[in-house]
């Protein structure tokens, strides 16, 4: 077998590995799934009442803020696994077989790809029922699934390498909440970005969680012309960007993870 | 006879500790060859070099005619190892995390499948191979270790403290099952913290102290080399110890070891079973209660106390029996 057959082949087992593992542990898949759901609920039904938007219901307005914000906490999933496998030990073992050392990373990651189309599909079936409407056509709207979903497999490697530089699960547990919070919430996921005061409106804006959030909206035709996209680049072009950060993420962090996943198991 | 493994002055540091400074080591084909050391000797650091999971900063080692740093690829199809926490996973089932091993291993799924079997109903696991490992005990995820080191059949198989934690019957069925292996045929690298374990199970052990290989031999040699039996009794009171290793004294071969808070004696001594009998004898005569008394071979700490001049350090080794 070649290096590469040897690489998919090993990736997939391990990505049979980890599924497994997400359907025998329901407690993760439960807070990846559920978590969004009732973010749905609660801001569609206590926010929704409240905020007035014009040209389109607030709850259309939040749907692919929510589809980014799972994504982002989802995500943290693959890093956390991660932490816990370095300290169980199974990695030891891994490392004595004659497997392909970049399987680990590209079989969790695919697991949690698995993860994510279920937690994106669960987020949709609710998003209807409260009244969230796909206005695009059936391409513009695939092509959004598609964007979500290629970010969030990126996106993984980002954790990855966050928890692989961080070692414990612990630690990583406390990083990742601190990070991933204003994250979200500095964003226009869950409010108009224009009508936040000065310095934070151009943080706001210039966030990738802005810009995915504002390609979603446009893919899914969840925007009105009473709100134009704000004034920054990266809202201007939000598809586009959208699309490409994806490719910029992996480009650096797939190394990055690979290299930081050999040197935390040789010690 | 071949050496399977062969280690000449490996050194490895962590910043100002040294690990391992100087290891030296020859494991023939097909023998068990014990390392014998308190934690923190370098036992496990020796091992990680050897399975390829750690390079060396100095020295060099070969595992089945192969460089472990150089050809460590093509070296990781040729052993097998099984560590001091069971590398195993929680979530699968035990046939899952055999079938694992074998696809990773590139046995291809159905040889695979029939391997994870094989190896179960070898290891007495049939009846809980459909269950999720976390609900197993201490002694049966470690063999389930041990089969996923066996998977592929190794030449050389590589034991981090294979026993360590586990319950006086845990540690008896995987001893019979490691006999089992040995006598067919493979090599094998054993570390341990248990004189018995070594005495059991390797034909030669090393004893290590602070990363090196302070005396080798058979486990008899090794005990010839502490000085042989030992009468070890227990009496009532501090004022008898205190009696008790003065009449003794003439009996000694070697230093008296007192242990005030126990109220125990161990004196070495020569000449067996006759040796403990002169002794109840004296006391007898003293009229000092004895509590307890017994003649033993040498235990890890003896050999220690004698080889290095301080106990073995952390984990105090105490057999449960």
């Amino acid at each position: 077998m070649n290096a590469l057959r040897i690489a998919v082949a090993d990736g997939m087992t391990i990505t049979k590995r980890n599924a497994l593992k997400i359907r025998r542990a329901p407690d993760l898949l439960g807070g990846v799934v559920m978590l969004p759901v009732v973010f749905v609920l609660l801001f569609t039904y206590v926010f929704g009442s409240m905020i007035e938007l014009p040209g389109l219901s607030y709850g259309e307005y939040l749907l692919p803020g929510i589809f980014v914000m799972a994504i982002v906490t989802s995500a943290q999933i693959t890093g956390y696994t991660l932490t816990l496998d370095l300290r169980k030990g199974i990695f030891d073992r891994f490392r004595t077989l004659p497997m392909s050392p970049s399987a680990v990373l590209t079989g969790q990651t695919a697991a949690d790809l698995i993860m994510n189309v279920t937690s994106i599909a669960t987020m949709a079936v609710v998003g209807l029922l409260v009244g969230w409407r796909v206005h695009s056509s059936p391409a513009e709207a695939a092509l959004g699934f598609l964007m979500l979903l290629l970010f969030a497999y990126a996106f993984s490697w980002v954790t990855a390498t966050v928890a692989l530089a961080l070692r414990t699960p612990e630690v990583f547990n406390n990083v990742a909440t601190l990070l991933s919070f204003p994250v979200i919430f500095l964003s226009n996921a869950f409010v108009d970005s224009a009508r936040l005061p000065g310095p934070l409106r151009v943080i706001a804006e210039w966030n990738p969680v802005s810009t995915l959030v504002q390609a979603a909206r446009e893919l899914f035709g969840n925007t009105s012309a009473a709100m134009p996209a704000p004034d920054a680049w990266p809202l201007r072009h939000a598809v586009p960007v959208s699309l490409l950060w994806p490719v910029v993420l992996l480009a650096v962090f797939a190394p990055l993870a690979t290299r930081l996943y050999k040197r935390a198991v040789s010690r | 006879m071949t050496d399977m493994i062969v280690a000449e002055g490996l050194a490895k540091r962590y910043g100002d500790v040294a690990a391992l400074d100087g290891m030296d080591l020859a494991v023939p084909e097909g023998t068990v060859f014990g390392l014998l050391g308190p934690n923190g000797a370098g036992k496990t650091t020796t091992v990680r070099i050897l399975t390829t999971l750690l390079k060396p900063d100095a020295g060099r080692a070969e595992v089945a005619g192969l460089d472990v740093v150089r050809d460590a690829a093509r070296l990781r199809a040729r052993i097998g190892a099984s560590g001091q926490y069971a590398a195993v996973d929680d979530h699968l089932t035990g046939a899952e995390n055999l079938e694992m091993v074998g696809r990773l291993y590139h046995l291809g799924a159905r040889r695979a499948r029939q391997r994870a079997r094989e190896l179960l109903e070898r290891f007495d696991l049939t009846d809980a191979a459909d269950r999720p490992v976390q609900g197993w005990s201490g002694g049966m995820r470690r063999r389930l270790d041990l089969a996923g080191a066996l998977v592929a059949d190794p030449p050389v198989l590589f034991l981090d403290e294979p026993t360590t934690g586990l319950d006086p019957r845990a540690r008896a069925s995987l001893w019979e099952v490691i006999g089992e292996l040995v006598r067919g045929g493979t090599t094998v690298l054993l570390t341990t913290q248990y004189m018995e374990e070594a005495d059991r199970l390797a034909h030669r052990i090393a004893v290590v102290d602070h990363g090196r290989v302070i005396a080798l031999g058979t486990a008899d040699q090794l005990k010839d080399q502490v000085g042989g039996d030992r009468v070890e009794l227990s009496v009532t009171s501090e004022a008898d110890l205190r009696a008790a290793a003065r009449t003794l004294a003439p009996l000694a071969v070697g230093d008296p070891h007192v242990d005030a808070a126990a109220l125990r004696l161990t004196i070495p001594v020569a000449g067996g079973a006759g040796a403990l009998t002169s002794a109840l004898g004296h006391l007898a005569a003293e009229r000092i209660t004895v509590r307890d008394a017994g003649l033993r071979r040498p235990t890890l700490d003896d050999v220690f106390l004698t080889l290095t001049g301080h106990e073995a350090a952390g984990e105090k080794v105490k057999e449960s029996a």
